[in-house]
Formats: structure tokens, C-alpha cells, sequence
């Protein structure tokens, strides 16, 4: 993984000792709350419902044991001895007082981290695939382009006041697991003719008009990737409407002025940018990309300890069945660690399941941790005569629940809980779904299945591409939620369409248990999963499972 | 029609900390809604909005918060106002945890 330069360590450190001197100012009056809050966004930091909370950015998802043990002392010094893990492979926290802030961003300095651009109308913290660098389908390892982005886009003098967020994801893979058509900028790696490129698409997001991204270029050569970027957003720069903040992100711009437009002013500008990089871009992605070099891997280990473990153990092997995903070297596996036990908040963690996932990861997975859009965390390196001890030990942690890619693997916001800006609570909704169908026992049975939560239109918790979305709204000061059906956040995204009326927060567990029971009674076998169920039979069926009065009443 | 008047509260956040405060008929910031002045006027609220965002320095996104009338003094008038008064539901954290 990427090790930060003496550059970077004097660029953070130089960055947390600026907002030390901004912090003293705003509490000597010095600054004004309306001066002081574009500084303190643009170190992360948010004023929300209880308390500050500081986001702290965890580039394309990757982390190291050292730095997430940072993360836990953070989290017992100078919070409630928990973080949550964002939709945007960010960590926050959600108590800390303003005065220890600063120390705070000198202790992640230390380790290399920090919470720079993690808000603001700024190029927000790059995302990639999870699985970066281990997957078997993987065409290249985006990492190192996503580490040149974030050096290029780290306080670009151009980019810090953007006429609103925008966000960058890399996919190195055909299956996409990073939403990639969802971003401002979609990177999805593709080889062409032997040489590996990038499909560029513009204009995806969520929030209050989810769209998703257009294909402004289909074959991005890798030496051309960081003067098309800067084409990119030199073009939304002059196009993005600063008069509306609803209509200011490049997706508005992209559906108001077409692709085919924002293609001529892309190139046009590509055409004028490109001569101006010299090639020491590609200088800096050697460099970078020399760190992430694929690790040597064990050939010489026996895994027939796993299979005798698989065929002794139920527990194990249905652990095994969920939570591993295919390695590009067949003796290896990636390890998701689910932080969706069935009635906990989604996507937190306490600070000792912190030290317990640094610790593991040291012994049995080459140091290497990655945070996943979905809010979970990655083993991507354990050899398979390993995954035994990792489970019996993730065990002991209340880290080894059978879950993902299942009904209670849910995405949800912090919502009403904890958020400014939500109007119903998403944590809750998640916790009886998790609760309700591991009562039922059916979890499985049902198989895979995405429900994402946002406890407010702007989608935080992707629920646009859910298989089954759930947005909270409030409905005359009481919570209601609104269902979207055949949403998708892989490489054949769509948006879900709403099903029909909202449902109150005591209809809504069970309007879902119809809903899923609905399904079961139509797909054609096990293997059809519940999205293959809706586009094959459209939402009649669906609707039909959620709204059985009107039904009968027609 | 104008729409009639809801009773509301001062509140903001604390600077230092972030913590929910409000502002009492003693013009001091306190931690507990019950504490608050219940405001139930149009124009005093606006009079009493303008004397709170020149009061303190410490008060942050001084705002009229929906709230109505209890037995103990204010209640929350609205679910946020309720989370921010008492704290998270899935855990016990904030004001609920430090009233315990």
C-alpha cells in the first residue's frame, strides 16, 4: 500500500497545525462562526445534531494495521470508543468537542491520515473496488491511479471551490464494486486491443435527481488520465450553476446541456490542457505504482485444512459461503468482515473490534485492510489454511456474522440519529429488517439481496440503487418511508423506481417481510435473485406484495 | 390564510463542545430544554432571536427550535428536536447518557 513521502507527512502536518491557529481564532473571537465554517469544512469537520463530527478520509478504501489502530486510540481518547464506516470509505466520528480537534488531526498525521477535502465543494476522497489488487477478475489494480488522483486533486488550486461536491471512483474491474456510474467522474478500467484504459463516464449521482453517469470518452488511454480529469472539471468549473445548489452538481449540467455538448467542451479543453502535462505525471504514477506491486504469495501451503474445516464446521462453512470472495490466486481468498451483526448500527465499529481487525490482519492477512462502500471491512490477502483460526478468532470478536451480500447487509445512513440534514431515522429501519429476517431464518433462503436505507433525499444511503430502497421522509413531523424497487449499483446500474405510498415507521418492517415473501413466492428457483425476479416479471407483482389492500380493493 | 404561530424555543449549539443548548428567559444558554423560554408570541420570538444571535459567541446556528408545553417546562415539539434534546436512539449516548 501507499506510503505517504516526506512531502505528504509535511503537507498534513503543515495543514492540522493551519486549523490549530483557525480553531484558536474562531474561540478567541477572532473569526466569526460564517468565517470560520468554510475552514473547518474544509478539515472535515461538521456541526451536526449532538456534537461535532469529524470525517476522516480512508483513500480508495485502503488502510493500514498501524492506521487502524490509530483510529481506535482516536476513538477512546477523544470520542465514545466508536467510528463509523462511510458509504464513501471514510470513517467518522460523531462526539468529539472542536477544542480537541486539532490534536486529533496532528495523532492521524502521525500515520499518515488525515480528513482533508472531506468536505466542501471540493474533489472529495477517491473511491475504488474493495478489492483492489486481489480479485480474480481484476483487469489492473486501480489503486495507483487512484493515489495519483488524490495527490492531483489534494488542495488543487483550481478545484477548492467548486460550485458544488464532486466525487471520483475507480473501478479495475468488469463487475463494479465501487457504484462507479453513481459519481461525479466514473473510472471503469477496460483493456482495449491489448492496452489498458480507462471507460470515463460524467454526470452519475444520487440525491434528489439520481442519474446515472453518461460515457463521455470510451477509451481513456492511462498516460492521458490526469489531463482529461483536470479537462473534466476545468469544464464544470465554467458550466456548474453556482445560482442553485440543487442544480449545481455536474450531473445537472451533463442532463441540462447533453452528453454530446459536454463531450465538445471536454475534448476542447483536453486539446488545450494536454500539451501542458510534460509526462513527470507519469513519472509520480511509477512511483506510486512500484508501492502498490502485487506481495509475494504463499505457493507452498496446504489447504486442506479448509476443506476439512468447511466439512466439519456448519458455522464455519456458511461464514465461508457469504463472506469470501474469489482471489486472483486460487490458495487465497478475500475475507469481508461484516459490521452488520443483526441489530447493530451499520457500519460501526467499536475500537477494540478496530485493534482485533488490525491484529488479524497482521497475522493472517499481509497487513492489508480495506474499507468497503458497502461498510464493511476487507481481508483481501488470507491464504485459505488460514481462514479457520481468522473465523474462530473473528468469532471471539462478534466480527463473524454470515451476512454479506444478504437482507441484513443493509447500507444506512446515520439519519435522523445523528445527521443535520435527515428527516427520518435510517439506523433503526435497519435494525429490525436485520433482526426480523434472522428471526424468520430465512436470510439465507433468500440470498442475495441489497436493501439500502437514506434517512433523507440525499441518499446517503445509496437507496436509489438498492434492490430494495428505503428513503425516510417526514411526513408532517412524523417519519414515513417511501419504498424504491430494481435498484442496482453494480456494472448494470439502475435507479429503483418508487413503488407507491410511504409506509410509517410500524408499517414498514412488515410491509418488507411481504415484500420478500412476495418474492419468494414468484422467482422460478433459488437462483434467480430478487433483482433477476423484478426485471424479468416488472414491479406488478412486487407492488402487489406491498400494497395487498389496494390490490384486493381493485 | 397566514399560518398560526407554533411555539418555539431558542437553541443552537454549544461552540466548544457542539453540544445542544438553549437559551433561558435569563438570557443564559443551558443544556436542558425543560430550562428554556417557551416563546409562543410571533414578535417576541423575532425580538428574542435577535437579542440571542447578539448574546453570545459561544452559541452556534442560533435557531427557533418547534417545541410546546409540558408539565416540566418545554417539550420537544418535533422528532429532531426530540433527538437533539435527548440524544441517539441506538445508543445511549448525549443528554440521556450524561442525565443518567
Amino acid at each position: 500500500m501507499y506510503h505517504h513521502s516526506e512531502f505528504d507527512r509535511a503537507f498534513v502536518v503543515d495543514r492540522a497545525q493551519r486549523f490549530r491557529d483557525q480553531v484558536n481564532r474562531r474561540i478567541s473571537g477572532a473569526l466569526t462562526e460564517e468565517e470560520f465554517r468554510p475552514l473547518r469544512l474544509m478539515n472535515g469537520v461538521y456541526l451536526q445534531l449532538h456534537a461535532y463530527m469529524l470525517r476522516i478520509a480512508i483513500p480508495y478504501g485502503s488502510i493500514s494495521p498501524d492506521q487502524m489502530r490509530r483510529l481506535a486510540h482516536i476513538a477512546d481518547r477523544w470520542d465514545k470508543g466508536y467510528g463509523h464506516f462511510t458509504t464513501r470509505q471514510n470513517i467518522q466520528f460523531n462526539w468529539p468537542k472542536l477544542v480537541d480537534i486539532p490534536d486529533m488531526l496532528d495523532s492521524l498525521a502521525e500515520v499518515g491520515m488525515h480528513a482533508i477535502q472531506t468536505s466542501g465543494n471540493t474533489i472529495r476522497n477517491v473511491t475504488a473496488d474493495h478489492f483492489s489488487g486481489a480479485a480474480a477478475d481484476e483487469i489492473a489494480d486501480p489503486r495507483p491511479y487512484a493515489e495519483l488522483i488524490r495527490q492531483w486533486s489534494t488542495d488543487h488550486p483550481e478545484f477548492q471551490f467548486l460550485p458544488r461536491k464532486f466525487k471520483i471512483a475507480v473501478s479495475g474491474s468488469p463487475n463494479d464494486r465501487a457504484v462507479v456510474k453513481s459519481h461525479d467522474i466514473g473510472l471503469r478500467m477496460i483493456r482495449q486491443d491489448g492496452e489498458i484504459g480507462f471507460e470515463v463516464s460524467v454526470g452519475g449521482g444520487l440525491g434528489r435527481t439520481p442519474l446515472v453517469g453518461k460515457v463521455v470518452r470510451d477509451f481513456l488511454p492511462v498516460r492521458d488520465l490526469l489531463p482529461y480529469l483536470e479537462a473534466i472539471l476545468s469544464a464544470y468549473n465554467s458550466v456548474g450553476r453556482r445560482d442553485n445548489k440543487y442544480k449545481a452538481r455536474l450531473k445537472i449540467a451533463v442532463q441540462e446541456l447533453g452528453i454530446e455538448h459536454i463531450r465538445e467542451l471536454v475534448e476542447a479543453r483536453f486539446a488545450e490542457i494536454r500539451p501542458l502535462f510534460d509526462g513527470s505525471d507519469q513519472e509520480v504514477l511509477e512511483r506510486i505504482s512500484q508501492q502498490f506491486a502485487a506481495p509475494a504469495l504463499q505457493d507452498d501451503r496446504s489447504t486442506a485444512d479448509y476443506d476439512a474445516a468447511r466439512d466439519a464446521d456448519p458455522v464455519f462453512r456458511s461464514w465461508a459461503d457469504t463472506n469470501l470472495h474469489e482471489h486472483r490466486h486460487p490458495d487465497y481468498a478475500i475475507v469481508t468482515v461484516s459490521l452488520k451483526k443483526h441489530g447493530a448500527t451499520p457500519g460501526d465499529a467499536t475500537s477494540e473490534q478496530m485493534r482485533v481487525l488490525a491484529d488479524l490482519a497482521e497475522k493472517y492477512g499481509i497487513g492489508d485492510l480495506r474499507i468497503s462502500h458497502e461498510q464493511n471491512v476487507v481481508l483481501p490477502y488470507v491464504h485459505r489454511a488460514d481462514l479457520a483460526a481468522l473465523h474462530a478468532a473473528l468469532r471471539e470478536a462478534d466480527l463473524a456474522t454470515a451476512n454479506i451480500g444478504l437482507i441484513s447487509d443493509i447500507i444506512a445512513c446515520p439519519g435522523l440519529d445523528y445527521c443535520a440534514l435527515a428527516t427520518a431515522r435510517s439506523i433503526p429501519i435497519a435494525q429490525q429488517i436485520a433482526e426480523r429476517f434472522d428471526e424468520l431464518k430465512l436470510e439465507h433462503e433468500i440470498g442475495e439481496m441489497k436493501i439500502k436505507i437514506s434517512g433523507c433525499i440525499n441518499a446517503c444511503g445509496h437507496h436509489h440503487v438498492g434492490h430494495i430502497g428505503i428513503l425516510g421522509l417526514d411526513r408532517a413531523g412524523v417519519e414515513n418511508y417511501q419504498v424504491t424497487l430494481g435498484g442496482d449499483g453494480t456494472e448494470t446500474m439502475a435507479v429503483g423506481e418508487r413503488a407507491g405510498p410511504g409506509f410509517s415507521k410500524d408499517e414498514i418492517i412488515p410491509a418488507i417481510e411481504r415484500l420478500v415473501q412476495g418474492y419468494l413466492a414468484v422467482r422460478e428457483d433459488a437462483s434467480e435473485t430478487f433483482l433477476q425476479a423484478y426485471r424479468r416479471l416488472g414491479p406488478d407483482p412486487f407492488k402487489a406484495a406491498l400494497y395487498p389492500a389496494e390490490q384486493k380493493a381493485a | 390564510m397566514a399560518r398560526k404561530f407554533e411555539p418555539v424555543v431558542i437553541s443552537a449549539n454549544d461552540l466548544f463542545d457542539g453540544r445542544v443548548i438553549y437559551l433561558t428567559g435569563q438570557n443564559e444558554w443551558v443544556s436542558h430544554l425543560r430550562q428554556a423560554e417557551l416563546i409562543t408570541d410571533e414578535e417576541q420570538a423575532k425580538h428574542r432571536m435577535a437579542h440571542a444571535m447578539a448574546l453570545s459567541d459561544r452559541a452556534v446556528g442560533v435557531f427557533l427550535a418547534p417545541a410546546r408545553a409540558g408539565e416540566n417546562g418545554p417539550e420537544p415539539g418535533h422528532p429532531r428536536e426530540a433527538f437533539r434534546a435527548n440524544g441517539p436512539s441506538n445508543y445511549f449516548h448525549g443528554k440521556q447518557a450524561e442525565d443518567a
